[in-house]
């Protein structure tokens, strides 16, 4: 598909931005919107690797593609980042929040750290983001932020309470910047992945989670990334402050 | 890259945010209030946005919430410029 007309109606120019895009969900997500006419800043952390891979993959599809480094723990550096990405590609207009880590255990023994950082990271971060992107959101008329949330947070999960926090707070923010800023053509929407073959799961035993699953088996990364993109699309311009569920039936 | 907030550009720009968010460029002036414009508090948060973008200056939350006018705005942008 060529980026630089096709799909592209109406409307504005301008950059996807996609956290923690190295691998998984993200570079899945990376990819199917680079396939729907978007130039995609790939954001990664600690994995240059799979950054530069995805990177690799969009451009050998006639996509373009940048990998950029950050530490999103500061709104420094969550500015520095978008300020790199607009000089190659011009705004951010889509962005996807899915930078997210675990620092599992039972609430007894969560440290103040385990818990700090993951709510800094799946949280924090993601609302640093999209202070700043709904900017030049709001002035274009058109914007999509979507949120990677999960199926853990408005449904417990037994050692992941300080996950759990962060995923339920990235639903109610969700919800409520979608209002704030809904009459402007800027929708903000989560998805809540169920589990999903990725990194962040590697160290789960194969299999073990199949029977609490209706559809038997993990999602693939390729199946979030396509609800993201949809969320991102001309076609859900009416879909806003929603979470859509992916997760082979779980939590139905 | 910011031009200086003198009390004429200051107007200039202020009233260019106006018209973009919407309001009638007829009814612009010192003593029309935003009510009246039909601005509501996202397009002051816009129209922060832009001030900012073109003279460097931060408009808060806290700075706007008070203010009813736009010769209010004008005021308050040439004050925090000086």
């Amino acid at each position: 598909m060529n980026p630089n007309n096709s799909d592209r109606n109406g409307r504005p120019e301008g950059a996807a931005l996609v956290t923690g895009a190295s691998g998984g969900i993200g570079g899945a997500t990376a990819r199917a919107l680079a396939a729907s006419g978007w130039p995609v800043a790939v954001h990664f952390r600690s994995n240059p690797d799979g950054a530069a891979e995805v990177v690799a993959s969009i451009e050998e599809s006639g996509g373009r593609a940048l990998a950029v480094a950050a530490d999103l723990d500061s709104a420094e550096a969550a500015d520095h980042l978008l300020t790199q990405v607009e000089e190659s590609f011009g705004p951010v207009l889509v962005l996807v929040n899915n930078a997210g880590r675990r620092a599992d255990g039972l609430s007894p023994q969560i440290k103040d750290q385990e818990w700090q950082d993951v709510i800094e990271t799946n949280l924090n971060a993601a609302f640093r983001l999209t202070r700043r992107t709904l900017k030049p959101m709001l002035r274009a008329r058109f914007g999509r932020v979507i949120n990677v949330a999960s199926v853990v947070g408005p449904r417990a999960n037994p050692g992941q309470a300080n996950y759990a926090a962060s995923k339920a707070g990235l639903i109610g923010m969700t919800k409520t910047i979608a209002v704030e800023v809904a009459r402007r053509g800027v929708t903000v929407n989560a998805v809540a992945p169920g589990l999903v073959e990725t990194r962040l799961t590697a160290d789960l035993p194969a299999g073990a989670f199949d029977q609490a699953i209706p559809a038997r088996r993990p999602g693939t990364p390729d199946e979030i990334a396509a609800c993201i993109g949809f969320l991102a699309s001309d076609e859900a311009s009416y879909v806003t402050g929603s979470v859509l569920t992916v997760d082979g039936g779980m939590s139905a | 890259m910011t031009t200086k907030a003198d009390p004429q550009s200051a107007e200039t720009v202020i009233r260019k945010g106006l018209e973009e968010v919407g309001a009638d460029p007829g009814q612009i002036n010192r003593e029309a209030s935003f009510e009246s414009l039909d601005v509501d508090s996202l397009d002051l948060v816009e129209i922060a946005q832009i001030v900012e973008d073109e003279f460097g200056v931060e408009l808060t939350g806290d700075d706007v919430k008070d203010l009813n006018t736009v010769g209010e705005v004008i005021d308050l942008v040439v004050a925090k410029a000086a």
